[in-house]
Formats: C-alpha cells, sequence, structure tokens
C-alpha cells in the first residue's frame, strides 16, 4: 500500500515497521510530529519527556535493558541532550537506540541554524541523511540494523523540508522484534574513567568498520547520466539538485553521511572535471572533500545560510533567474502571530507593561514568546530554553552593582519550559539568594508546537490520565518563600501581585494559572477550578463605547475598531469571553453577553 | 511534466485541509505527488500556505517563485502577498474577503484597496465571493471546499474525483455540506 506521508509520519512509521518498542521526545518545530505518530501506534510505548536530555536517558535506558528505541528532537534539543549523548556513543546500546534530529536551515521557527551533523563527527557515531519521506522511513529500518550490526546509537538527520513536506510512501508489515535479554555488563554500561578509558579504543575500532562500511553501501551511491560535471549532495538539497540540474550532472547521493566514503567521493572527484558540493548547513561534505585534495565547489557559490532551493541552485551554477510576478507592497500590510482570542498570558502582560519602566524582562521560548510583538513590547532578550529565570537571575546580580540602576529583573517562561529546564534555573536563583521576580505563565500545556501533554497537563501522550505537577508546590519545596498563583484574567489580581512582587527584596514566584484555549482534554475538577472556561462571551455597548480603542491595548485579535463609526466591536466568532478587554474599558462600554443591562 | 498549485491563506480558513483533498484526489489519479508546508507559528493568526506538485515524477516538493502554474487565495492580501510565486501566464483564483491583521484590526493601518484591480492587472484571475456563498449554505468554513470546485472546473482538472477525496479527508458528519460546497464552488 502507498500512502502520502510527511517525513515525520514516514520516520513514526519505520518506527513501527522497525519494531521499535520505546520512543520519547520534547516538542519542537520542525520534529514535533515524530512523536505525535508514533504515538498512535498501539505496538509502541511513546512518552513526552520534560526535556531532551531526559528523552534520550530513557531511551538509553530502555536500549540497554534490550528494546529498540527512538528519541527524537529539533536541533537545538541535541544541544539539551548532547551530555548522554556522547558516553551512550561509548557504551553502545544491547537494543538498538536511534536518535532523530531534526535541523532547521533557514529558521523558519527556530532560534538559531546550526547543523546537527557535526555531532555525528564529534560524538563519533554512524548517521544517515534522507531526502524524502520514504527514504526517511527505510533509513529508520536500517538505522536500527546498524545499531544492533556496530553496537552503536545511530543519528539521523533531517531538515525541515523532510520533516514537514509530504511524498509518496509503500508501507510494510512490523517486524517482530523481541526485547533481547538483559545481563549485567560492568565493562560495558558503567562509564568510570578506567572503563571509559576502554571503550575509547572501542569507538575507534568501530568507526574504522564504518569507514569500510561507508564507501561499501548502496545509501551511497552514483546517478550516473553521463556527463562531465558532478554533484555531491545529501538530504533534501539532492531533490532540490535534480529539480534545477535534472540529468544535465552525474549525482554521487549521499545518504550515509558519518563517516563519509574515502573512496567513492575520491573517484567520483577524479572521474569529473567540475564538482559541486550541494549541502545545507555547514559544508561539512565540502570540508571533508577538501580535506582529501579535491577542487570542489561549494561555499564559493553557494550561501552559507537558508535552504539551497532550486532557484538558489540555479543562480549559483547556471547564473538563471526566473522572472516573476512583483508584489506591490502598497497592497499587503504584515500579518504578525499574536497571542490567540482568550489566550491567557494577554492579561499578565498587559498589566506588566503598563507604565512600568523599572523592569527588565528575560524572556523564553514559547508562546509569550509573542510578547516581543505590538502592543506589548515586552521581552528584553531570549535565548534558550529554560534560560529567563537563570539570564534573569546574572542580570539582576551585575544591575545591583550599580548605584544609579534600581531596575527589578521579571523572568517569564510558561509551565512547559519550567519542567524542562527552569525548574533547574529556579532552584539556582533560590540557593544564590537572588532577588528576582520569576513566573511561571501556566497554560496547562505546552502552547507554541500545537498543545503537546508535559507534567503539568494531566494526560500523557497517548491519552492515558497522568499525576498533575503541582507548580506551586515545587517551587516550596524548592525553598522559595514567596510563591502565589494566580488567575491572569483577573486584572486586579495580576496588578496587586506583580506589585506586592516588586516590593519584596527577595526573590519571588507568580504562577498565572489558566488553560490554554486550544487545550483539548480536560478533568472533571477543571470544569470547577476554572469557572465558567471559555463558555462565554463579551460585547460592546455601542451606545456607550467612546472609540477611545484603550481595549486594544490588550491586543485580543477579537477586538475590531470601525473607523467609520468609530467604534469598537467584539467578533462573535472568536470572543472566548475572557473579560481582560472589559476590564480594561474606562467607560464600562463592555459587558458580558447576557448579562447586558 | 510538473505541475504546480500554491494554496495561501490566514491560519484558521482550511487551508491544509484542501491541500490535503487535492492531493487524495491527485493519488487517486494516479499521479507522483508532493506537497509542503510551512507552520509552527502561523496557526495564530498568521499567513499560511501549502504547496502541491503533482506529474509523473516530482523530485523538489517546494515550489519557486515565479513558477507556479496556479494561485489559490482564500483571503484577499494574501493573494496580493504570495503572487509572485505565480507564473506570468498562471491562473489566479482569488476569494473576495478581507481578513484583518493585527496591524488594521486596531485603525492603525487601512486593509489595502484596490487588490483586486491590481492583482486582475498583472495576471488571469478569477475572483469568486466563496466565502458569502459558503455562508449562504449553512457554514463560512466550506469556503475552501468551495473554491476546489472553481478549481477543478478553471484549471481542468475534471479528471479528478474531488468528491471520493472529501469523503477519506473530511470528518463524516461534514461530508455532505463539503460536496455541496464543492459543486457550487464548480459553478461559479
Amino acid at each position: 500500500m502507498r500512502k502520502l506521508l510527511t517525513g515525520n509520519e514516514a520516520i513514526a512509521r519505520g518506527a513501527y515497521e522497525a519494531g521499535v518498542h520505546f520512543a520519547s521526545a520534547y516538542p519542537g518545530t520542525p520534529s514535533t510530529e515524530i512523536l505525535e505518530n508514533v504515538g498512535l501506534y498501539d505496538e509502541i510505548i511513546a512518552e513526552w519527556a520534560p526535556n531532551e536530555k531526559v528523552a534520550l536517558e530513557t531511551v538509553i535506558g530502555a536500549s540497554i535493558a534490550g528494546g529498540r528505541a527512538l528519541a527524537a528532537m529539533k536541533h537545538v534539543g541535541v544541544n539539551v541532550a548532547a551530555d548522554p549523548l556522547f558516553t551512550f556513543a561509548y557504551t553502545g546500546v544491547n537494543g538498538g537506540a536511534v536518535l532523530i534530529s531534526a535541523d532547521e536551515p533557514g529558521m523558519h521557527s527556530s532560534q538559531n541554524e546550526q547543523d546537527n551533523r557535526n555531532y555525528a563527527k564529534f560524538a563519533k557515531i554512524p548517521m544517515l541523511e534522507p531526502s524524502s519521506s520514504q527514504e526517511a522511513k527505510d533509513m529508520v529500518k536500517i538505522a536500527f540494523e546498524l545499531s544492533e550490526r556496530f553496537d552503536t546509537i545511530v543519528m539521523i538527520r533531517l531538515t525541515t523540508r523532510v520533516c514537514h513536506s509530504k511524498s509518496m510512501v509503500t508501507l510494510e508489515d512490523r517486524l517482530t522484534v523481541q526485547p533481547k535479554k538483559y545481563e549485567k555488563n560492568f565493562n560495558k554500561y558503567v562509564a568510570v574513567p578506567a572503563i571509559g578509558r576502554q571503550l575509547r579504543h572501542k569507538v575507534e575500532d568501530r568507526l574504522n568498520k564504518l569507514k569500510i562500511f561507508t564507501d561499501e553501501t548502496n545509501l551511497n551511491m552514483v546517478v550516473d547520466n553521463n556527463q562531465s560535471k558532478g554533484v555531491i549532495v545529501s538530504g533534501m538539497a539532492y531533490q532540490f539538485a535534480q529539480e534545477a540540474l535534472g540529468d544535465t550532472v552525474n549525482y554521487l547521493k549521499l545518504g550515509f553521511t558519518h563517516p563519509l566514503p574515502k573512496e567513492k567521493i575520491d573517484d567520483f572527484c577524479q572521474q569529473h572535471e567540475t564538482v559541486y558540493v550541494i549541502e545545507e548547513n555547514d559544508p561539512y561534505i565540502e570540508s571533508f572533500a577538501k580535506e582529501l585534495g579535491h577542487k570542489v565547489i561549494g561555499r564559493d557559490v553557494f550561501p552559507y545560510t537558508g535552504e539551497l532551493t532550486p532557484d538558489v541552485i540555479r543562480r549559483a551554477i547556471l547564473s538563471q533567474n526566473i522572472e516573476s510576478l512583483t508584489v506591490n507592497e502598497d497592497k499587503v500590510v504584515n500579518r504578525p502571530p499574536t497571542f490567540c482570542s482568550g489566550c491567557p498570558h494577554r492579561g499578565f502582560f498587559y498589566e506588566l507593561g503598563k507604565k512600568r519602566k523599572k523592569i527588565i524582562v528575560a524572556g523564553d521560548i514559547g508562546c509569550y514568546s509573542l510578547a516581543v510583538g505590538q502592543p506589548y513590547d515586552m521581552m528584553d532578550w531570549l535565548i534558550c530554553m529554560g534560560a529567563a529565570y537563570s539570564t534573569g537571575h546574572g542580570a539582576q546580580t551585575i544591575t545591583d552593582l550599580k548605584k544609579d540602576d534600581d531596575r527589578r529583573l521579571v523572568s517569564v517562561m510558561g509551565d512547559s519550559t519550567f519542567f524542562h529546564t527552569g525548574i533547574n534555573s529556579l532552584l539556582n536563583t533560590v540557593y544564590n539568594g537572588g532577588k528576582t521576580i520569576n513566573i511561571i505563565l501556566d497554560n496547562r500545556i505546552t502552547g507554541m508546537t500545537g498543545q503537546q501533554d508535559n507534567p503539568g497537563s494531566g494526560y500523557k501522550l497517548q491519552g492515558d490520565s497522568a499525576q498533575i505537577g503541582d507548580i506551586k508546590a515545587i517551587c516550596k519545596a524548592l525553598g522559595i518563600k514567596h510563591v502565589k498563583k494566580i488567575n491572569p484574567n483577573d486584572l486586579d489580581e495580576v496588578k496587586a501581585t506583580i506589585n506586592w512582587a516588586l516590593e519584596l527584596d527577595e526573590m519571588s514566584v507568580i504562577i498565572t494559572n489558566w488553560p490554554c484555549v486550544l487545550k483539548k482534554r480536560y478533568k472533571e475538577e477543571d470544569f470547577e477550578t476554572y469557572k465558567d472556561m471559555w463558555q462565554t462571551q463579551d460585547t460592546v455597548l455601542q451606545d456607550t463605547c467612546t472609540g477611545c480603542k484603550a481595549c486594544l491595548r490588550s491586543g485580543c485579535p477579537s477586538l475590531v475598531f470601525d473607523k467609520e463609526k468609530g467604534k469598537m466591536s467584539i467578533d462573535k466568532t472568536t470572543c472566548v469571553g475572557c473579560d481582560v478587554c472589559l476590564q480594561i474599558c474606562p467607560f464600562d462600554a463592555i459587558v458580558k453577553v447576557g448579562e447586558t443591562a | 511534466m510538473t505541475q504546480s498549485i500554491k494554496l495561501v491563506g490566514v491560519g484558521g480558513q482550511g487551508t491544509i485541509l484542501a491541500a490535503k483533498v487535492i492531493c487524495d484526489a491527485l493519488i487517486n489519479a494516479g499521479y507522483d505527488v508532493k506537497m509542503s508546508e510551512i507552520h509552527g507559528m502561523s496557526q495564530r493568526g498568521g499567513s499560511v500556505s501549502s504547496e502541491i506538485r503533482f506529474g509523473d515524477n516530482v523530485f523538489s516538493p517546494v515550489i519557486e517563485k515565479g513558477k507556479a502554474d496556479v494561485l489559490i487565495a482564500f483571503e484577499l492580501m494574501e493573494a496580493e502577498r504570495a503572487i509572485d510565486y505565480l507564473s506570468g501566464d498562471g491562473l489566479l483564483i482569488v476569494n473576495n474577503h478581507k481578513i484583518n491583521s493585527m496591524v488594521t484590526l486596531n485603525g492603525k493601518v487601512p486593509y489595502p484597496s484596490g487588490i483586486v484591480e491590481d492583482l486582475k492587472s498583472k495576471v488571469h484571475t478569477i475572483v469568486i465571493n466563496a466565502s458569502e456563498q459558503a455562508k449562504a449554505l449553512g457554514n463560512a468554513k466550506v469556503m475552501n471546499i468551495m473554491m476546489l470546485g472553481a478549481l477543478v472546473n478553471a484549471y481542468q482538472l475534471n479528471n479528478l474525483d474531488i468528491e471520493a477525496a472529501i469523503e477519506h479527508t473530511v470528518k463524516e458528519k461534514y461530508i455532505g455540506l463539503n460536496k455541496k460546497a464543492f459543486n457550487k464552488g464548480k459553478e461559479l
């Protein structure tokens, strides 16, 4: 049976067909849908982990115990997971283990652009690079075979266009793989220095074997179009190059890219007058070919950043520009992403931004990063997941040294980010006697990536009910004295609480607690806790509205200003009755529907 | 030969669902098909696009600027924003419907005027009041499938079994309504 699948769906299918027993991930674009789709197979135990390090560590445990196990993450997630990865590369596996890294050339929704092929080289582990959904699926199965054959974790490097584009895939049955027997093996799995020194040699021996394999495997193959020009290419760039150059060149298509095939590259370069290397992100293959002494053309003509889409290749190699119609810039205005109608972050940022000049805001990764935009303009920096509390603490320490600067650091992050690594950062602040104001915007879900459950949501990946991590109790247990949990839709409460925190000369935590409007699964008690949650609507009394636009400072997309009438109105199809605008209106012109006088 | 269709709209308009329906019909008609989308933050009221390429053997899932054969726009300003993807002798099918962005909602910047005229001056353009027509059918959301009706007619894709694709793709209780919308779209 053939089916149109995204690369992410194909990876999940590959895991199913490979007989995988266990999979874990932390969501992050473009990798999120891998575990969501793995979760659809009852045969696989699929879990969200609070962060990528934990995801990989559970996979390591599953592998050592004998199961086939897979971890998936976006490129920056591998930075978080790098610590266990490097040692797992030493110990090797019992059941096969695969790490998926989803890289983002062009940064469609990432904070940096990094080429995780460098990680495979750095950690000395084998790596595969699929160029289509079919290859993505097939390579998962191959990766598990290689993992068990060479006793190592195997990395599969995807890029956004492999993850999120759909192409045809032939489906096959699931292999029956029984978990292997586990036997205690001190000299393999206990990475104390004495053993680590022995394992170090094992890693080199394995690399030597893989250097032979990479030159033999047909994962690295020549596509001969009988031409004098050659292209060495990997991943999605293979499809892009074929689109742009067709059969006017020969290809050395590399699917197994760590270690790289020395002999194949030598032969290919010797047999062609001109050789281009087309690869996204870093000049990884190019540098290798140049080290071998070949005069290949790569970054000399290709841009160092972004995707190598066919137009980029055509411009670089053929000096061709495709004519296109021009966009009349007068006829388009921006459509910036914004908080949804009823988003519980809105009330908090409205109050935080109101005439508060004496604060500096340390941001983090999640929906609340949208507060960088108008009308909030509320973020001084944003580094990586979990960094708000720790960067805030560092900044407060220095600010306090200055006699002429009495500003306070307000660090903001969400519940998922708190569970990810924020919890560690917060512990650091309390331990070191910091005095930052730390906000946990608890919307009971991992919002930005598309409503994945987390330790605070009450549900597991495959839908089972879960223990809810009590954020307030955790903060208390960390030793934080001043913790308040508030309803972010109650502006008076938000204001009073921010003022309370600003007056304290010690660190505090404010937990804003109200569910994301897009959260899909609720427990019975939630409906009692969050009274009238999304059950009401607000409306503007047209006679009372003066058109002052004060309500627009809430930034809600349900509010529409009619220029001709000079009045506001509320879009009935999107309003969910959070009442934030109602509280802002200075003329009481906004009321709850049904409570109209 | 590979043909390319680009669909653009605003988050929540059903752009991706419409693309899935066409893809399903194209696969059943025997084509090699690739589809590409960039999402992430776009669901929060931003621009959304979906790209479909089909033919005997498709390589790139991405459509280059100036290379789309058809551009289907579910919203007026999004048509203008993506017009550089359309080939000069391509076909534009646009829903005559405006959705404000945060920038126009607050009255700071007006929603641009004269978009239809501008588009018509550039390329062969079919304008349809699909949102109004869909509302008249009883559900504004089926606008996306109505636009597909216009597509198969105007781009001569009558060999595709879109109704079967609707059955495969759409939630059961909405199948009837979507088929109605599709057939209405063919008349427009």
